[in-house]
Parts: C-alpha cells; structure tokens; sequence
C-alpha cells in the first residue's frame, strides 16, 4: 500500500541488468533480440489477460499492426523515430476504437474470443490480398503476402546516418523491455491497475462499487496493444521485413501458449514463457525429426490439462510451500493466481 | 431533518426528504410481467422491508432501482433526479451502496484489498486505506483482513460484502437477502449492522426471514404477483390476513 | 435470365457450404457448449483421408462419404476420451486445449504428407448455362448440405436418441436426471460431430488444393456461422449460414474473393456487436 516501488523491484532490476549483460555469452544476440521482442508480446498479452481478464485470441493482430505501421511510415519519412512513435500510437488508437466496441456491447469470454479472433484474421486475409501495385500507402506498396521489405530501420534519433543493428539492437530491445516490465509494474499498483484486477476478479462487483468498467477495460486494452505495437516495431527492425504471416493463426496461438506456460497473473510469467518456448522453437527448428507445430500442440493440451496455472505461479508455490512457516493456501478458482508482489497491497 | 421544503414548496417542511421514488414501475420479461406498476417512496433514513412469496417481483423491482436491469416503464428518482435506465456504475456513484442476492464479492482479492477498492470510488489512495482499515474494525474482520476472500466462510463473505457496501458512505443502501443462509449469531451481528447504517442512510432490504425482518422491526413493503400488496409496520403486516393468505400461510 | 440462374445458384452454393462448413461445429456447440478450434483440422484430415484413399484406387464417394467420417470421428472419440471430457464445463480452457490439439494435427499432417499442396480431380463435371460455366460439383454441395440438415432434423425430431439430445441441449441436469449418462451423451456427440466434420472436408477436398494448415480458412467461417447463429442448432446454423453465404457471393460477384471473405468477417463482429448471443437469442427463440 505504501510507496509504489519495493525492494524485489531493485533486486529485479539488477538481476535483469546482470542478465541482459551475460546472456550474449550464451545465445547469439541476433537470437536474443527475438526472444526479447517475444517477450514483450507476451507481457502486453499477459498484461490484458492475465491481470484484465479479457480473453484476446488476436493479439498477433496489433503486434503486426504495429510492424506494417512502422515500415509503411518509415519507407515513407525516411528516419525511424516519428515511425515508432506511431507503431505504439496506431495499434493504441485501434484498440481503443475496438475495444470500446467490443466493451460498451458488453461481450465477454468465448464472445470476446471470437471476435478478437476474427479481425485478426480480417487483417491477415486483407494484407494478404494487396499484392497488386494499387495497394499502397504514400510510398509504401502493401505487397501482399511477399510482406513489405527494404524500409528504414532504426537509427539513432536524429541522426538517419547511424543505425541501430546488431548487438545495440538486442541492448535497445532488452532495455525496452525493462522499461515496459516496470511500466506494467507501475501501472499495477496504481488504483487504475487494482481496479483492473478487480474487474478480472468481478466485473460486476467493480461496477456495482461506481467504476465504469468499459472504459476501464477499454483503457487496459489500448495499452496492452500498443505495448504489442512497439513489440512489433521491434521487430519489423530485426527482421528488416514484414509480411502478414505475423497476423496469422499460428502467431496469435503462440502468443497464447506462451502466457499459459509462463503463468497468467504474473508478470514475469509470459516473459519467460515467450522467451522460452520461443528459443524451444529455435532448437527445434534446428532438427527436421519432428515438427515443432507437434509439440507447440502438446506443450498446450499438456499446460491446459495439468498445470494450468503455468509454470512461475507453480514454481512460486512451491517455493513458498518449502520457506513459508505457514502453509499455502491454495485459491479454488483456476487461473486467478497473482504473484504476491504484483498485488498484495498491505 | 433536511430541508425537503426548498425542493418541493408544498411539502411541509419538516417532511424527512424523499430520497428514492419510482412512477409506475413496469418490468416485463416477454409476456411475464415481473414488475407491475409500482409506485413507490422512501424517506431519507428510512429502514424498509420488501418481503413477498417467490416470484412476487421484489427482486426485480430491486434491480430496476439499482439499474441491473431496465425497466419497461415507468421511472425512478434518487434524490429528485431521474435515475431511470441508469446503469449500475452510475447509481452507485451517486452514492448508493449495492448487495445483490448472490455475494458479490472479489473472491481472489483480499478482504482489506476488496474493501479498499469500493473506498477508493470515492476517497484518495491513503484516505481509502484509512477508511478501509476502519470499516474492517467495526464490523470485527481484523483478524481476516488478509485472507482471500475465496477462502471464507459464508457468513464472514456476506459481512465483508456489507463493509465494501458501506465504506463509500452510501446515503442509499440496497441489500438483497442479507441474512440467507447465515447462522442466528451472525443474523443478529447483521442486524445491528443495518441498525447502525440507518444513522446515515436509508435502508431497503429484500428479505424472506420474517424473524430476521422482526428484529429490525421497520415498515414493511409486501409484494404480490409484481404488485405492491401494503405497506405498513412489521406487525400491522404480520397481522393482515390477506398478507397471511398470499404469503405467510403458505409458507407455515 | 441466365445471369440471374447462375448467381441465384452461386448464393445457393455459399449458402450450402457454410453450412457444411459448421454443421460439425454446431452440433458440438449446440450440445456441448464446446468450442472445438481444431474443427478445421477436423475437416483438414477428412480431406487428406479422402485423398489417400483415392490414391489407393478407392472410388472417390466411397472415400468421401464413408471412410473420411468415420476416419475423423474416432479421432474425434480420441480426442474427446483423452482431453476434452476433463475439461467439460470450462469453457476457455476447451478452446485453449482444442487449439493445441489442431496445432498438432497440423505437425503431425505436415510430418506425413509435407508442406506441399495434395489434391485430387472433381468427381462430377460443370455444365454451361447460356454462357455461363457452371461447376457441376456446386449442386453435390448443396445437396449434400440439404441431405444432412434434413437428417439431422429427423434423428432430433423423430428418435429417442433425438429426445435425449435436445433434452441435453436444454439442459444437462435434466438430462442426467433422467438417467441418461451424461458422459456417454457427449462422447457420442463429439463423435457424431468430428465425423460430420470429417464429412465436410472430405466434400470440400476436391475443390481445393489442401495444405496441413488448410483448416484455419474453414475454421473462422464456421466459427463465426455457429456463434452468430446462435443457440438452436438448426436454425442457428440456417440463419448463420443464409446472412454470411449471401453477403460473401454477393460481394465476392461484384468485387473479388477475398473481399467477399473480408465482407462476411466484418458482417461476423457487426452481427456480434449487435446481438452478442446470436441471431437465434432474439429471433426464432426456442426453436431446434
């Protein structure tokens, strides 16, 4: 309750630093600045799902909304600072735009499911369609499912002579995502983000309380999307492409898996599980024995059937089963557990 | 005594002020008529009982007012402005404290952390949490303030409901079945507790439990087939054979 | 005149194929309240089946109707038996696993055939109408779709089976109070269901060339037609099946394909957005 920063914020931050700085001795950095983009990706979903409860089956879909937007506006300004700017800024206004839609007509669960679902596959169909030359926006041609290449990437602001490549991109993402880590931190122990948990835990309690909860979610949704929406920037920069297979089907599935892995109601749970499963993926593709859509298939059916609360929440329990003098009280609802730090209040 | 005569220059000053009126009040589900034409007053600080055989329309009538659901017709003042359609975020702003029938509560929060969030609607950060702390010391929930709400036991969950119900300091307090399913010393806890509400604010309560609705002795509304049947104090109703045939003879 | 034939035709077809396309979905919905997000796999591996079978030198209607349906129904028993009968009554978490297992599905079609298109030729020929080509096979479609919804409409209206089922769909209390065994009812349902997916995509594998992720196209659609349909099985899967059908050939006719894909997926969040429930919660209420 008191002061909005705790000590285990300190200890997180060193430990991130510590991390960011000998993980290059283990993985390449071109490897690690994906796993970190994941990473991102599945904190703006586990953000809005795990702490939100608002079930996005289309995250993928701001998280390309974000990529297209970036290398439409850089092809056609020429440096990278204003096209990043409106990759968080594009899929924010989107989202607000769809979310109010979705929460002012009251749909919730498999509804909300559904049509999240749906427009990310509006979107994937549409790009996917826009090959000929009359699509394009200013200089930038759509270019259907051949993607968008060759545009500006990342350079030092200010400066379009200097880019940002390599090693310094996996730094620049690494420490953008610390910053959005603490960002959610924050935002959660503010009284919007208590709220928010409150809406997961009873919508209509929270209203019953005075709190208009459309707007509520409304809000949430726009931020996780447009935390996607950098995530995406990132990585129309790493990739130095863009096609409409970021909206796909498969892209939004394993947004999702990582967040069940990793543990909803946490924060540290989608990260680790985006990162993981995402550098599980890279082994696996190093192999041609078995296809890693098998086992993406059945890490999930496996997670949803046995560990359903994912993997940090069951880690954290145990812990605390071993440490604690007092035993563990266990929740009777599923996939309503928090990390303490993220919401103990006293 | 508030000065209901600057708002309405017939009324006689001294008149305690009307602080929730419904015109006409119609709830129709399809050809049900759940609600039916109910004209109904509440002075400011008065206790009321909605009682009724099940089906009689109290708790419709109930969730039109606090806006679960809207109404077909008719309409619904709070303190001289029309609420009627209003959704439940916006009644409760106005500063009417909502228990529904089914607790409502926020089953993986804490008590203190359920509790702070219905203060924080109206107070700041660290004056909810000084109001929040209070409210759990009167209605004796220290020793709980940390546990999950999900883990308590009934009784403790409807008191908690009632403390985040209370701590905005409600000038309305509507409670649906308060007292179901909680054992006589908590029945008797709960009762005190609604005493003590009515020095700051009206009180409606729907309930069933006739002994209950005996020891907070109050005027009683009897509903019927969605119709108001009377109005009167406790015993006046008890006494009425028409209330005995309709709902109390069944029931005994 | 001709025109007029061909595009009344053309709406038919949409129309016939979206049902085909969710009928599977709906009956496992309508029952169950499950979601299955691997119903387009279902329908995937009911068109690979067919299409090996042919190679194998199969009559292709044998295939089609036979082997296809029963091939993914017990599959479909499988996967009710292992995963989905623990995750009855939690809804997210069915379509969460489902979309795992159609993942899987995926790898494991991907590991025998490969990552390339299969396909075999259309079992009936196109006839021309004035100046018009029309493919023969429309009219086996919508046939086959009026075929099912008649049959289906039966074996609820007429059998004891039928009377359980919709005694089911009303409510499952009622149902296992009764004496039915729930579990029994569902694993049957599933069946019933994967199977007439099977079906479906069996019918659908001549038209297209099929590729392991082939069913994330179907799955949307039939998703959509189920969910704005609503809760009646039949006339939820009708109305669904009429609203979007039509709007597809209509803005497909005048502009392109994919358009007239877009058009029905932005007709979807409309409809949803408008009747959160379905067409069939506020129209034709209380109807199989």
């Amino acid at each position: 309750m008191i002061g909005l920063w705790k000590k285990q914020d300190l200890l997180a931050f060193i430990i991130a630093l510590i991390g960011i700085w000998l993980l290059p001795t283990m993985i390449s950095t071109y490897t690690l600045t994906i796993l970190v983009i994941y990473g991102m990706l599945g904190l703006s979903l586990g953000l809005i799902w795990g702490f939100g409860g608002i079930l996005c089956f289309g995250q993928a879909a701001f998280f390309g909304l974000g990529a297209y937007t970036y290398a439409i506006a850089a092809i056609n300004i020429g440096e990278s600072t204003v096209p990043m700017l409106l990759a968080i800024l594009v899929p924010g206004v989107f989202a607000t735009l769809f979310g109010a839609m979705m929460f002012y007509g009251h749909l919730t669960d498999v509804y909300l499911g559904v049509i999240t679902l749906v427009v990310t596959l509006i979107l994937f169909k549409f790009i996917n369609s826009t090959a000929g030359p009359q699509y394009a926006i200013g200089h930038a041609r759509l270019g259907g499912f051949n993607g968008i290449p060759g545009f500006h990437t990342l350079n030092v602001p200010g400066r379009t002579d200097i880019f940002i490549w390599g090693d310094t991109l996996y730094y620049v993402c690494a420490l953008a995502l610390l910053v959005v880590f603490f960002f959610v931190t924050w935002l959660l122990r503010t009284s919007f983000g208590r709220i928010a948990i409150g809406i997961r835990e009873n919508e209509t309690r929270i209203s019953l309380m005075g709190y208009d909860v459309r707007a509520r979610k409304t809000i949430l949704f726009a931020i996780g999307a447009a935390i996607a929406g950098l995530a995406g920037a990132l990585f129309a920069n790493w990739g130095e492409i863009v096609t409409p297979g970021l909206f796909s089907l498969q892209q939004n599935a394993e947004v999702i898996i990582w967040c069940i892995v990793g543990g909803l109601g946490t924060r540290f749970g989608p990260i680790i599980g985006a990162a993981g499963l995402a550098y599980l993926k890279f082994l696996l593709g190093q192999q041609t024995l078995i296809d890693n859509a098998i086992i993406m298939g059945l890490i999930l059916v496996i997670f949803v059937l046995f560990l359903p609360k994912g993997l940090v929440p069951a880690t954290t329990s145990l812990w605390q089963s071993i440490y604690d003098r007092w035993p563990v009280r266990r929740s009777g609802s599923r996939r309503r557990t928090r990390s303490r730090s993220a919401t103990h209040h006293a | 005594m508030a000065v209901g005569g600057a708002r309405d220059p017939e009324a006689q000053p001294i008149m305690p002020e009307t602080v929730l009126e419904t015109v006409g009040l119609t709830m129709r589900f399809g050809g049900v008529v759940a609600s039916d034409n109910v004209h109904f007053k509440l002075k400011e600080r008065e206790l009321r009982c909605l009682i009724g055989p099940n089906g009689a329309g109290k708790s419709t009538f109930f969730k039109c007012i606090s806006g679960l659901h809207k109404p077909t017709e008719g309409h619904v003042f709070m303190q001289g402005t029309e609420t009627t359609g209003w959704l439940p975020h916006q009644i409760a702003s106005l500063g009417v404290g909502i228990k529904t029938q089914n607790p409502n509560v926020l089953n993986g929060l804490s008590v203190f952390e359920n509790i702070w969030m219905a203060a924080r609607r109206f107070y700041p950060n660290e004056e909810a949490s000084d109001r929040a702390t209070d409210i759990i010391d009167k209605l004796a929930l220290s020793y709980i303030a940390k546990a999950e709400l999900g883990q308590l036991a009934h009784g403790e969950r409807q008191r908690v409901e009632l403390g985040l119900v209370v701590v905005g300091n409600p000038w309305l307090v509507l409670l649906d079945e308060p007292a179901a399913g909680m054992s006589s010393a908590d029945v008797e806890h709960m009762s005190r507790i609604i005493d003590d509400m009515t020095r700051t604010a009206a009180v409606i309560v729907v309930e069933h439990d006739m002994q209950f609705i005996r020891s907070i002795a109050s005027t009683v509304t009897v509903f019927y087939q969605g119709a108001v049947l009377m109005e009167d104090h406790v015993d006046g109703v008890m006494s009425d054979p028409t209330v005995r045939n309709v709902y109390l003879g069944k029931k005994a | 005149m001709d025109l007029f034939f061909v595009i009344f035709v053309e709406i038919l077809y949409g129309i016939a194929s979206l049902a085909l396309i969710s009928i599977g979905l709906a009956v496992v919905f309508g029952m169950m309240k499950v979601i299955n997000l691997a119903h387009g796999e279902f329908m995937m591996l009911g068109g690979y089946a067919t299409i090996t079978a042919v190679n194998l030198g199969i009559n292709v209607f044998v295939a089609m109707l036979i082997i296809a349906p029963l091939l993914v129904g017990v599959i479909g028993l499988l996967v009710e038996r292992l995963v989905i009968r623990h995750l009855y009554g939690r809804l997210v978490d069915t379509m969460l696993a489902t979309w795992g297992l159609s993942l899987f599905f995926i790898g494991i079609v991907t590991m025998i055939f490969g990552n390339t298109t299969t396909s075999i030729t259309t079992p009936i020929r196109g006839f021309a109408v004035g100046n018009y080509q029309i493919n023969g096979y429309n009219f086996f479609i919508i046939f086959m779709a009026c075929l099912l919804l008649i049959a289906i409409y039966a074996v609820l209206k007429i059998t004891r089976l039928g009377l359980i089922a919709r005694g089911t769909m009303q409510s499952a209390d009622i149902a296992a109070s009764l004496g039915y065994n729930s579990d029994h009812i569902y694993m049957v349902t599933f069946f019933c269901g994967a199977s007439l997916t099977g079906l479906a995509g069996a019918i659908f594998a001549p038209l297209v060339g099929l590729v392991p992720t082939s069913g994330s196209a179907y799955m949307a659609e039939a998703f959509i037609t189920v969910v704005a349909g609503g809760p009646s099985l039949i006339i939820g899967l009708l109305s669904g099946a009429t609203a979007f059908g039509a709007i597809n050939q209509i803005v497909t006719f005048t502009s392109s394909a994919v358009l007239g894909e877009v058009a029905i997926l932005v007709a979807a969040v409309i409809i949803l957005r408008l009747i959160p429930k379905g067409i069939t919660s506020r129209f034709f209420k209380g109807k199989m």
